[in-house]
């Protein structure tokens, strides 16, 4: 599932997928996370995941409003052709 | 010991109250301070003065100034005989002269600066005199040629002012350079700076040589001649008197007091100083009398045809530091000191003469003030300064019984006794005695005999100069008349030569032998000779006064070449100046466009080469990025795990 979602976000050109991809790679951690604390008998695995749902939250709703204020300006959404950022 | 640390101190204290507080708060009170300061070291030298004449000679040590292993330099003072009269000499010449320039620099935007310069430079002539050490007498002998340079360019705005000081100062470094290497030469071979051990030791290397270049030179000899080089940069002898004519471009009182009264003689005070030293050398001893009597005859032809006022006084002051030399040289090192002491009276009588003409004509609008072609007739406008005037030139010329006479012809007679070279000598002194009487005449007549050559409009205009002027220069007059009458020669007056006897402690008695006739001889030849130059003057500028004119087209190569001083100066600047100018344009453009912009201009250029390269990085494509960032990852899991 990690796998799936670094191939996605190095593959894809959609951002929205792109931003899925992290998303999943998020939450293959998480799961991992939750059956080894289970495996290991610790509480701290878990609480670690509280963690980053709240950081994949966050990083999803700033990274989904940057992008609808790109969106507004540049009719794109294709990694691709972003480039203003270029030196 | 207070007091005698005040004695220089004073001026010192006056020089940064001016210097710091002067362009705000002081402004044209600056005489406020410098006079009540100068004033009371000169009431101190007085005292220090009697100090001595009681047989307290005072050698201290203030502070330690440098200490770094065996090497121990403080500053210190040695008051004897030969330090006081040059104390007395200095300070009260300062004092008139800074009362003098009271009414001289009047108005002037620089007044507060103009007196923080002159109490500086007091401050390093004390300390020049006063030194115990020669590090101090060094200080003190770069510091007034500091000073000297910022009052010569002291109306900087004048490019010709500004060259001058420039040129002061470099031809001085030339002769400073020796002076340096003299002093790390004693220091090398005596292991000290202090004159009473110097001197002390001064016998047990006589003998010694020291290899140089493969020659075998004498030790004594070789420490002689690097001083003496200082000596002649900064008294102006011959080859490196050109700066002080040209240094005539500084404000008037500058060129009584540096360029003719004090800075100047210097050099013949730090000869006699070394007097042990030079006693021991007689090459350096000729080497002294025969730069001496050459530069004193030199200056003085030059000084015939000159036709700016301060310059004819700058070339007279020339030819008679050669005089001094000439003293000194031939061992009579008190009639050096002697002359140097009435001199300094009657010369800075002259300049201020001069100044108080310029003054004059300035205010009434002249516009080529100090050219005596279009003075004459100021007689009957300007009394008082014609009657100083006068004064000074019968003194300069050896007329009898004025001071100049006492000191000249005690010169003169020690010549005289001083061998066939003494002799020869004597012959070139009385010769520029002769020159001396005609230009100091020619001046008298073209400036205030005759009528008036400027226009008439001005000629209502002057008028004699106010009497903050023209007091300094009556007691400056006095001691013109007066200053002789300590060294009357034994001839006239049993135990007449009182300075003689004085200075004798320190300076030794000259040798010398001669019959009463050789002498009565001698002070007639000079009688003569002064008379003469005065006759000539009178029959050339008064009686019959297209003579001149006729004599300088009968004449003419004699005359140009005079006029243009020997063409030394054209001389030195396409063998000297210009050469380094060239080869410092040269490499100028070669170190400075290849090496130092090279630095300069090369590093941000190798900065901005790297960061084009690496800008090209920055793709703008988040794919690349995230690539990047991935392969980031795995590598650093892979160094950990692979750490592990």
């Amino acid at each position: 599932m990690f796998s799936i979602g670094v191939f996605g976000f190095l593959a894809r050109r959609n951002l929205l997928i792109i931003f899925i991809s992290i998303e999943l790679m998020l939450n293959s951690v998480n799961i991992s996370l939750v059956a080894f604390s289970h495996y290991l008998q610790s509480m701290r695995g878990q609480i670690l995941v509280f963690f980053v749902i709240t950081v994949a939250a966050a990083e999803a709703a700033i990274g989904l409003a940057i992008l609808i204020a790109y969106y507004k300006n540049n009719p794109t959404i294709k990694v691709d052709e972003i480039n203003i950022l270029k030196g | 010991m207070l007091k005698y640390t005040l004695i220089p101190l004073l001026p010192f204290i006056s020089f940064l109250v001016n210097i710091l507080f002067g362009r705000n708060y002081i402004k044209d009170k600056a005489h406020w301070i410098a006079v009540p300061a100068v004033a009371g070291s000169f009431l101190l030298a007085v005292s220090a003065f009697f100090d001595v004449l009681g047989g307290n000679n005072v050698n201290i040590n203030i502070y330690s100034w440098i200490v770094s292993g065996n090497f121990n330099v403080s500053v210190g003072f040695l008051i004897d005989q030969l330090s006081a009269i040059m104390l007395i000499v200095v300070t009260s010449i300062s004092t008139l002269i800074f009362i003098y320039s009271i009414g001289y620099m009047h108005g002037d935007g620089g007044y507060y600066r103009f007196f923080a310069y002159l109490s500086l430079f007091v401050f390093s002539m004390l300390m020049l005199v006063m030194g115990n050490n020669f590090l101090v007498m060094y200080f003190g002998w770069e510091a007034v040629g500091l000073c000297s340079y910022f009052l010569i360019g002291f109306w900087f705005h004048k490019k010709s002012a500004g060259d001058a000081g420039k040129k002061a100062f470099i031809v001085n470094r030339f002769g400073d350079f020796g002076f340096g290497l003299g002093v790390i030469l004693i220091y090398l071979t005596f292991g000290s700076l202090e004159y009473m051990q110097v001197f002390d030791k001064a016998g047990s290397i006589a003998g010694q040589t020291i290899n140089l270049l493969g020659y075998d030179v004498s030790l004594v000899t070789l420490i002689c001649l690097l001083l003496f080089c200082g000596a002649v940069g900064k008294s102006a002898q011959i080859p490196l008197h050109v700066w002080l004519p040209d240094a005539m471009e500084g404000p008037t009182p500058v060129s009584a007091l540096i360029h003719a009264a004090t800075m100047v003689t210097a050099g013949v005070f730090m000869v006699a100083r070394c007097n042990p030293l030079f006693s021991m050398s007689h090459t350096a001893m000729n080497t002294v009398a025969i730069v001496g009597g050459v530069t004193a005859i030199f200056a003085a032809t030059i000084a015939l045809v000159q036709n700016d006022i301060k310059r004819v006084i700058a070339y007279s002051t020339v030819s008679q530091l050669g005089y001094m030399f000439l003293a000194l040289g031939v061992g009579a090192y008190s009639a050096g000191i002697f002359h140097l002491y009435t001199h300094a009276y009657f010369k800075a009588l002259l300049f201020l003469g001069s100044g108080s003409v310029i003054h004059a004509l300035h205010h009434a609008g002249h516009h080529d003030e100090q050219n005596m072609q279009k003075m004459g007739g100021l007689k009957k406008y300007m009394p008082i300064t014609y009657k100083v005037f006068i004064l000074a030139t019968l003194s300069i010329t050896g007329i009898p019984f004025f001071s100049g006479f006492f000191s000249k012809d005690e010169i003169l007679w020690r010549a005289y006794q001083g061998g066939d070279l003494g002799k020869f000598l004597w012959l070139l002194a009385a010769l520029a005695a002769l020159l001396t009487a005609f230009y100091s005449w020619r001046l008298i007549f073209l400036t205030f005999h005759g009528t008036f050559r400027g226009t008439h409009e001005q000629e209502h205009h002057i008028h004699e100069s106010p009497p903050v002027i023209t007091v300094p220069l009556m007691c400056l007059a006095f001691g013109a008349v007066f200053a002789g009458y300590v060294g009357i020669p034994p001839i006239f007056l049993e135990h007449g030569d009182r300075i003689g006897e004085f200075l004798a402690p320190v300076l030794g008695h000259p040798e010398g032998h001669g019959s009463h006739a050789e002498e009565i001889f001698v002070i007639l030849v000079s009688i003569v000779v002064a008379v003469m130059g005065w006759l000539i003057a009178y029959k050339m500028y008064i009686r019959n006064t297209e003579l001149p004119q006729k004599m300088e087209t009968r004449f003419p190569g004699i005359h140009r070449v005079l006029f243009n001083k020997y063409y030394i100066d054209e001389l030195y600047s396409k063998t000297i100046v210009q050469p380094v100018l060239k080869a410092s344009d040269k490499i100028i453009l070669g170190f400075d466009t290849y090496i130092i912009e090279g630095i300069v201009n090369g590093v941000p250029e190798l900065i901005g080469a790297f960061s084009r390269k690496f800008r090209e990085v920055q793709t703008g494509m988040l794919s690349n990025y995230a690539l990047v960032m991935a392969i980031g990852a795995v590598c650093i899991v892979g160094i950990w795990i692979f750490l592990k």
